[in-house]
């Protein structure tokens, strides 16, 4: 399982690569199980030709590119049985805070009113803004959370995941906009503001 | 003119898919007026990059903790 020369993959660095694919596979299937046999499967095939690597990171990129086609052909399995484009109770309900945050004129409230983050993109360096940043992603209505993550991050086009779904361009729309406001106040709450006092 | 509500829906459909010219002049008059709406672009914007950035992070940090 190495490479002929150079870059070796050891067992520890695989270790490592394993578990994040197991984690970006959960977060996408929400199904532990599941996501073991996805990342097994992407595994044996990316290891299985013996390809060389430039290393760490290319192997990385090559083995998720694997990991992603298997967990897309998971999702297209599990929408034969489901309708993405119905709405449970987790997603009427958010809908509703949605709705809450405006006043009848449909302009914010002032207390709802989005906040400026300041420079957001040095939180991507600290390890505890991912933590929460997973854990607003656990927290968005399963379907919700799918048909974003498939733009986000499986990298589909909106076109595509409606195809892959069978739902109506106009749907996604309303759902991923239901998932960026979700996450958004999310981290506005337990990250941006956190610890601000708001009275 | 465009509401706070309708706002938010044109600026999550901007990320994807092209606005049509006249939806484009009116969330840029909205925005161009409201401080709320124009923080809420940079939020959906600085999602996207955080999306994106994901799986880089993780890298870094197996990568910390491996030469720790």
């Amino acid at each position: 399982m190495s490479a002929a020369e150079g870059f070796v993959v050891d067992d520890e660095m695989l270790a490592g690569v394993r578990r994040d694919m197991l984690k970006f596979a959960s977060l996408q299937l929400r199904d532990e199980t599941l996501a073991e046999d996805v990342v097994q499967d992407a595994l044996v095939a990316a290891l299985k030709n013996g390809r060389q690597f430039a290393g760490r990171s290319a192997l990385k990129t090559w083995i998720f590119a694997i990991l992603k086609n298997k967990i897309v052909d998971q999702i297209r399995e599990k929408c034969r049985t489901t309708n993405v484009s119905a709405i449970s109770p987790e997603e009427a309900s958010l809908d509703e805070a949605f709705e809450r945050l405006f006043k009848e004129n449909a302009h914010w409230t002032p207390e709802a009113r989005p906040r400026d983050w300041g420079n957001p993109e040095e939180s991507l360096r600290e390890k505890r803004f991912w933590i929460v940043f997973d854990a607003c992603l656990k927290h968005l209505p399963e379907n919700t959370a799918r048909v974003f993550m498939m733009r986000e991050f499986l990298e589909f086009d909106t076109n595509e995941v409606c195809q892959e779904l069978s739902i109506t361009a106009s749907n996604c729309h309303v759902i991923l906009h239901r998932a960026r406001n979700g996450l958004r106040r999310c981290l506005e709450k337990n990250w941006f503001m956190e610890g601000v006092q708001t009275c | 003119m465009l509401s706070c509500k309708e706002a938010t829906h044109l600026v999550s459909e901007g990320l994807d898919r092209s606005l049509t010219l006249p939806e484009k002049i009116q969330l840029e008059m909205h925005l161009a007026m409201c401080k709320g709406c124009r923080n809420l672009k940079s939020q959906m914007s600085f999602l996207r990059q955080a999306c994106k950035s994901y799986l880089a992070q993780e890298k870094g940090q197996t990568d910390s903790t491996r030469s720790r």
